[in-house]
Formats: C-alpha cells, structure tokens, sequence
C-alpha cells in the first residue's frame, strides 16, 4: 500500500499548476470562461506543448500516462484552478479512439480538437434511452437526431457521436461543418453546443459500443470527481481564511463554534471525497471500475453541492458576488453533478449491484 | 499511487485468518452473532487464546510481550477479527493501560503489571469521567490525599465500561487544587475491591449493565501505585486518550454490520419482494455503503501517514465522526429492516413464540439504541470537532 504519488505524477502536477498560476490567472479564467469561444487557442497550445493531453493517453498511443491516477492529478490541478478549456471531452474522446485503435497524434499535440456527443435531453445520462440513429447510406453512414450539452463542441475539429446502429449504441465520428451546431456559454464557465444532426455523414468507428461507451463514461466520471476534489479544496482553504479576517462583534467570524462545527464537516466530506477518488482512479480498469466511478460521482455529488452551499452562506453576501472566487468555485462544484450521470443516478447504479 | 496491500500484509492477513479458523472456539462466535452482551467467562475465554498467542497487546512492542505489529496490520486484524466474529478486545488493560505503564511506569509496575494483562489475570477499568467532568475532563473532582505513604482517596467516577467485571481500576485524581486545573491531576491505580470503593451498575437506554458508577469514599492506595509524577497525570491521560482513539473508525465493525443489513433485507419480504429490491431502502444502503468505501481509504490513508510519521495527527478525530455516523446509520437500517420483529424486548422472545421472526432480531433494536453511545464516547464528535477546529482554524 503506498498513497504517495510517483515522482512523475508529481511533476507533473506542479507543472500543470505552476503554468495554471502564471498564465492562467484568475482575470484570464474569467474572461476565457464566460466569453465565446469560451478557450484560449494560444492558452490551449501551450497547454498541449506542456503534454497535457498526453497524459492522458497511454504510450502506445503516443501518450505518456493514461491510468487512473494520471487523469486523477491532471484533473485536480485543473479543478483547483478552475480551467475552463475543454479536457474533459479530450479525454473521452481518447479513450473511445483508444478502444478503436486509432491514431490520436492530433489529438496529443493538441492540434485537432475532439468533442464527445452522449447526452440527449430525453437521455441525459443513460445509454438506454438514446434515441440519435444511424443509417447505412451507400459505403458510410448518415446521422439523425440531437445531442445536447456536447462540451467542447463548441471549438471542436470533430465530434464523436453515439448512436443507435441496429438497435444497439454505436459510435461514429463527424465533421461538425455538415451538422448544425448551436454553440453557447455555460452558467459555470466553459462551452458547449447543441449538435443537430439531419442525415449527417458519418464514419464508424465501433459497432455494439456499449461497454466501449461505459469505458468513456467511467473516465469521464474519475475526472469530474478529481476536478470537484480540486475545486472543493480550493473553495475550502478560501473559506478558512475568509473566516480568519472577517470580523463581527469584535471577533473573527471563526470563533464562532456554529461555524467551526460546519466547517469541519466540510474537511471530513472532503476527505472522504479524496478517498473515493482514489479508490475509482485505482479500480478504472479493473473488474470493479464501473461500480467505483458509480459510487465515486455519488459521494462527489453530495459533498460538492455541500461544499458550494455552505461556502456561500458562511462567506455572507460577499460568497453572493461574481467579484468574489469562491462564487465561481461553488457554479462548478454544482453543475458537475448535471455532467455523465448525477448523484441520484449514480446512486441507482450502486444499488443494482445488489439484485441478486 | 497503490491501494493494494503488499505481499507482506497479504501474507499477515492469512495468517490472521488462519488463526482465527483455527483458535476461535465455534460457541465464542456465536454468541458475538447473537448480539446479546457477552458474559465475562467469554470475553475472558478469548483474551487468554488471544494472550497465548501473543496477539492481545496490538500496540505493544516485541519487548514487552506484543506483536509489534504496524498501524495497517493491527487494522487488517480488526478487521478479520470482525469477520470472523470475534468478541472487541476489551481495551482497558491490553490497549489503554499497557502503553501508558510502558511510557510512564516505574521497572516495578511494568515487571508487576504488564505480564498480567497479558495473561488475562487482571482485569482493568478505566475512571476517566465523572458526573460533573466528561468532555471536559480538566474539572474534575475526585480528591487523592498524601497520608504517610498512602493516597486517601474521596469522590466518584462514571461511565465506567465494564467494570463490574474487573479487579483493578485506572483513575485520573485531584492531588492539588491551585493553579491550572490541568497541573493538579494524577494518575492513580486502584484495587478493586478495596475498603470504601464500591460499583454499582448503571443501567442503559436498552436495558442492559454495561457501565458503571464508582464510588470512592476514603479508599487508601499505595503511593507506589501512582504512574508518573504527582500532578503530572494530565500528560498521560491525553497520552491514553490518543491511544483510545487508535482503530477509531470501527471501519472492521462497520463493514461487517453492512453485510449484516444486507443479508438481513435479502430475507426480509416487503409487498412481495425482498427489501433490498425495495429502491427507497436500497438508496439508503447504497449511501452508507459508498460512505464505508470512501472512510476504508481514509482509515487507510491516515494510517499510512502514522506510519510515515510515527504517530497519528487530529485527523483521527475526522475518523472518530464520520465512522459513528457511518455505524449508527447501518445499525438504523438493521433495525428499520426488520420492521415490527424489531421491536420485542431482548430475552423476552420464548421459543413458543419464535414465529415471530428470526432469532436474533430481537438484539437488533437494542444494538441500536446502545450504539446512540458511539458518538458521545472517547470525545464527543463536538469535542472532536473542537480539536479539528483548532488544528486547522489556528484560532
């Protein structure tokens, strides 16, 4: 047993974090965040030139990391950052490449940009109720239906798109100049775009991908936990010093015991965060990944939104203010709960383990 | 990063299954699944077998008759102890007692005292608190007078976890009323019996003896029966009271508590279906059980960081919380699950009414209510959250 991070992950967290403070200040993630295209090109290739993405891509497909633990320190140092550029749908899309064999060198010199279209409205979050179909038309396909939410679509040189192909979920990649896509802001930070697809031509690259899917899915979920581990720690030390200086009746605000109690049940709940993130980045491919990322995105579900609440009511009206970080921490700490599966969902997940 | 334990843990961890298969006696662990409170001659019965073998002292180095057993393999022992349904090792000798005689006795009390903790002769009770001092343990006001070369000792303890079965008692006593409340306290041993010390049993919410009250009325001891300097005792009670929160998170009585409630809502039928199909009782399940997940890595990661350190930090107090709140919620939904059956009082079922529902239900309701404790002993978790407040505010 050991819970110390290799030297290379841990270089690789300070380096993420150093270029994150020095060229990714708080002025240049607001005006990146909330301003379309909602990237940084020139941010984004530096990012890319530090090997980013290539942490997130095993070496035999021209990456240098790819396991649980990679995506766990790339993501938290993004989280406590609060980087809004598009990762998250770079790693689903490397791994539905990866599970399919394909050539990602674009993808890891951060020169073609992917986007991963999952989610529907009917169907946010389950494979089941996809209703986006695919027809064979003449050597390829064509696509018809909508994805909603597509992160990153926004900015993206192609678009991964599950869809039913005889009745089972398939995977297949588009150019987003023959579909419609209806790009916008996120209440959060960040973009994304609705995709309209109408008969849109389309390559496949995996038939019957419903575990490919599940894969993409399950990293998708280690990441967005580690993202919220990040950010919650974050929101927190702002907090703990917020309760140092400000003063009422004479005193820190951080002598009042209501506070101290409830500020403390923040630590253990990020704590207990922490732990379940390791434990899905440990099990990610293993037999009981599914489950792990299930309960991971639950655990995380319930302590973000604890931690975004609680935050803005002990910082007063001040946790209120777009002027104030801690307001933008808590955005994000919330609405990870609306991406690949909720708290509630999630939780469903860890119960059908019990059907005998 | 590795969650997984090395060749060495995995290699002790067989040996402590093989152990249990082997040396824990069949009637023993059944009468832990039973749930009722166990009799002395049982929990005795198990700290000699565990005493033979050397394994009672968890926290003891070799030299004094222990293990020397790492944080994480004391953990892997609770909790295949656990599963195996062995009895708790009654701590106040073996875990409480032994390390303090260790770090603070004279050569005469280690020669004198250890070797019969570990053999089970003596059985140790702790007098911490008392009905005016609990968590806060500074203000208390039991007296031990110099008389020659005797201590005359008046006043009384609480809370005292099985002391009807012990012969000896530990105690925190006044020794001087000036300055500091903290610079006036001892550590003094007692025996029981003794002129003027009585017990008398206090009985709890569920209806059984598990505590007592102490009662001191100008009990004469020894001198040579104080541990450490007169007035120093409050370095050593905050010394024990980091070794009672040792294994804290209960994380081995958790987990097996979770398959209890799981087996119990596979047998139990609601509307036709077992219980555990029912999604609203699932849900809560499925909560706690990703909570116990979660706490087995914390429980894991702050072991590794005590042993990195050499001591645990006040982060055990995150521990002492969420592992309470984590065990009442599984003893709450064992006792939801069983719905009515719940509700009988313990040793009141009779075989001709055993229809009524499994047999050992009947201490399901009363685990409950007794483990209300859990979260008020060893620190309350406000007092826990009193020490993480200072640890981490710095106010």
């Amino acid at each position: 047993m050991n819970f110390d991070m290799t030297e290379d992950r841990q270089m690789l967290s300070e380096t993420l974090s150093r270029f994150l403070a020095d060229r990714y200040d708080w002025e240049t993630r607001n005006r990146v965040a909330y301003t379309a295209p909602y990237t940084d090109a020139g941010r984004w290739s530096e990012l890319a030139g530090l090997g980013i993405p290539g942490a997130l891509v095993p070496e035999e497909q021209g990456g240098f990391g790819g396991t649980g633990f990679d995506i766990s320190v790339v993501f938290e140092a993004l989280g406590r950052a609060l980087c809004p550029e598009p990762f998250l749908p770079t790693l689903l899309a490397s791994r539905a490449l990866e599970a399919v064999g394909k050539d990602q060198t674009g993808l890891v010199d951060g020169s073609i940009r992917y986007a991963v279209g999952i989610s529907e409205i009917d169907a946010p979050y389950d494979l089941a109720g996809m209703a986006t179909c695919a027809r064979a038309n003449g050597a390829g396909f064509s696509l018809s239906g909508r994805k909603t939410a597509v992160y990153g679509a926004q900015v993206a040189d192609r678009i991964l798109i599950a869809a039913l192909l005889d009745g089972k979920p398939a995977v297949f990649e588009i150019d987003p100049r023959a579909a419609g896509i209806t790009p916008y802001g996120m209440i959060d930070g960040g973009g994304a775009a609705e995709v309209l697809l109408d008969g849109t031509p389309a390559v496949l690259l995996a038939r019957d991908a419903g575990a490919l899917l599940n894969s993409v899915i399950r990293a998708g979920r280690l990441a967005l936990c580690a993202e919220a581990v990040g950010a919650m720690q974050f929101a927190y030390e702002l907090l703990l010093d917020y309760l140092k200086t400000r003063r009422q009746f004479g005193v820190a605000i951080g002598s009042f015991q209501a506070l101290q109690h409830r500020t403390v049940d923040l630590l253990t709940e990020i704590e207990q965060a922490r732990s379940i993130t390791i434990a899905a980045a440990d099990a990610l491919d293993g037999p009981d990944g599914d489950l792990k990322a299930a309960m991971a995105k639950n655990l995380i579900g319930r302590a973000a939104r604890l931690v975004a609440e609680e935050t803005i009511q002990m910082s007063g009206g001040i946790g209120m203010t777009w002027e104030y970080a801690g307001s933008h921490y808590s955005k994000r700490l919330v609405m990870i709960d609306h991406q690949l599966g909720d708290t509630d969902d999630c939780l469903e997940e860890v119960m059908q383990s019990y059907a005998a | 990063m590795d969650l997984r334990f090395t060749q060495q843990e995995l290699a002790f961890q067989q040996e402590v299954r093989d152990f249990l298969n082997a040396s824990l006696p069949e009637h023993i662990c059944a009468a832990v699944r039973s749930g009722a409170e166990l009799p002395r001659t049982v929990l005795q019965e198990w700290h000699e077998i565990l005493g033979r073998k050397g394994w009672l002292g968890t926290t003891w180095p070799k030299e004094y008759g222990g293990p020397g057993w790492t944080p994480v393999e004391r953990y892997l022992f609770d909790v295949e102890c656990n599963r195996a349904c062995a009895p708790r090792i009654v701590p106040f000798g073996p875990s409480m007692l032994g390390p303090v005689i260790q770090n603070f006795g004279t050569r005469e009390q280690k020669d004198s005292i250890l070797p019969r903790i570990l053999s089970g002769e003596d059985w140790w009770a702790q007098g911490y608190s008392e009905p005016g001092a609990g968590s806060d343990l500074a203000s208390l006001k039991t007296r031990a007078e110099r008389d020659g070369d005797h201590y005359v000792v008046n006043g009384q303890k609480t809370w005292t976890t099985l002391g009807q079965h012990a012969n000896k008692i530990f105690c925190l006593v006044r020794t001087k009323k000036e300055g500091k409340p903290q610079e006036g306290i001892s550590f003094l041993m007692m025996d029981i019996p003794s002129q003027g010390l009585e017990v008398r049993p206090i009985r709890l919410i569920e209806g059984g003896y598990e505590v007592n009250e102490v009662f001191l009325d100008n009990v004469r001891v020894p001198v040579s029966n104080l541990v450490g300097e007169e007035n120093k005792g409050w370095t050593i009670a905050k010394f024990l009271l980091s070794h009672e929160r040792t294994n804290i998170a209960g994380v081995g009585i958790s987990m097996q508590a979770l398959e209890e409630v799981k087996s119990l809502a596979r047998r139990m039928i609601r509307k036709g279906k077992p219980l555990i199909e029912d999604p609203l009782f699932a849900a809560r399940i499925a909560r706690v059980e990703i909570d116990l997940e979660a706490m087995k890595i914390t429980n894991l990661r702050m072991l590794y960081q005590a042993q990195k350190q050499g001591h645990p930090g006040p982060e055990t107090s995150i521990l002492k919380i969420k592992g309470t709140q984590v065990n009442q919620e599984l003893r709450d939904l064992a006792r939801r699950a069983l719905g009515p059956v719940a509700a009988p009082f313990p040793g009141t079922i009779t075989e001709a009414n055993l229809m009524f529902g499994p047999l050992n239900s009947e201490a399901n309701a009363a685990t409950y209510f007794n483990n209300r404790k859990t979260s008020i002993f060893g620190g309350s978790n406000e007092i826990q959250r009193n020490i993480l407040t200072k640890a981490m505010l710095g106010l």
